[in-house]
């Protein structure tokens, strides 16, 4: 089967059709415009996060639970592990993928950089749901210097 | 580049998930977004069709199917092939009428709602899987075979199967295509 086609396909899709409204707009109007497709991939997340087998019943640490969107979570959206996580040990975890699967049919180097962040905006919100399955509240944003390498910033809310 | 990631099973199975929940957050948020069924069906068969012009680069590349030289020749590429790559199911195939234009394709799983219980509520109109309409019409379109393509029959109405029907539009010019194979 070639479902990763089709989730693509769709994926671009949705990108091209809904990045640019939100029926909530409000203060600060570049970060809201991508709030939709955030919340598509919150929602997805989510589900994924219950879907994946854990291997211990409960993470005892953050830390794991990273590691975890890296390997499992990675392995089965896309193929793949993530190519690096770093962390602080404050919370603040940069996971890193060198050849990001959604951006690579762009191309290599700066030349779309600019329309780049919307193709990263469900991603962020689906690392955020997952995590949200996990236990943890997040708030998790991606930056692009070249393509195809993306890195994706997730910070822990301590509640 | 980084490692391959171990051929766990049941990464096959989130793989196809992926796209499967994507699909239905996608019809919740058009649901929030618009207060009529048939805008929601629009929607997701423009999609669909923007989708399906793509998508049939993807098959013709991926598959070896040459040029057909029939409608039903075509459907069954449709139904054989196409729908086993990217759904992983091979709907049955039926014929409407003499003239041969007018098929159905009869879908006893259907994949893209395999986490849909009901409708929503107040959605009785809603085309859950309309999407699937404009992805083939897009496809076809894009090999020249303009075609009406409607939902006939929805499990998720009520009905005991969900069927496809596809009409062709123009008369399929036999002795043009005999002629330059």
């Amino acid at each position: 089967m070639a479902d990763a086609v089709l989730f693509e396909f769709l994926h671009t899709e949705m990108v091209a059709e809904l990045w640019a409204p939100d029926p909530d707009p409000g203060s600060g109007g570049k970060r809201r415009s991508l709030s939709v497709l955030e919340g598509l991939g919150f929602r997805v997340g989510q589900a994924l996060g219950e879907r994946l087998p854990l291997e211990t019943p409960a993470f005892r640490e953050e830390l794991d639970a990273l590691k975890f969107l890296c390997r499992d979570l990675w392995a089965a959206m896309f193929q793949k592990h993530m190519d690096g996580l770093r962390t602080n040990h404050q919370g603040t975890y940069v996971l890193q993928d060198n050849s990001f699967p959604l951006l690579v049919t762009m191309g290599s180097g700066p030349q779309y950089l600019e329309e780049a962040p919307k193709f990263l905006a469900f991603t962020c919100g689906l690392l955020c749901g997952a995590l949200h399955t996990l236990g943890f509240q997040s708030l998790v944003t991606a930056s692009v210097a070249s393509l195809p390498a993306c890195k994706f910033q997730v910070v822990i809310q301590k509640s | 580049m980084s490692r391959p990631a171990h051929k766990r099973p049941e990464y096959h199975k989130i793989n196809k998930d992926l796209f499967v929940l994507t699909y239905g957050a996608l019809v919740a948020q058009l649901c929030k977004d618009y207060e009529k069924d048939e805008d929601v069906n629009k929607y997701l068969d423009k999609m669909g069709y923007n989708i399906g012009t793509r998508l049939v680069e993807d098959f013709l590349a991926r598959s070896c199917v040459r040029r057909c030289h029939s409608y039903s020749e075509i459907i069954n590429i449709i139904a054989q092939v196409a729908f086993k790559m990217y759904l992983g199911i091979t709907p049955s195939v039926t014929c409407h009428n003499s003239s041969r234009n007018e098929f159905s394709l009869i879908l006893h799983k259907n994949p893209l709602a395999e986490f849909v219980e009901e409708l929503p509520a107040g959605r009785s109109a809603l085309c859950y899987c309309n999407l699937l309409c404009g992805i083939i019409r897009g496809a076809l379109e894009m090999v020249h075979l303009a075609a009406n393509v409607t939902f006939l029959q929805d499990r998720l109405k009520g009905d005991s199967v969900t069927e496809i029907g596809i009409t062709f539009l123009k008369k399929l010019d036999e002795k043009k295509y005999r002629r330059k194979k």
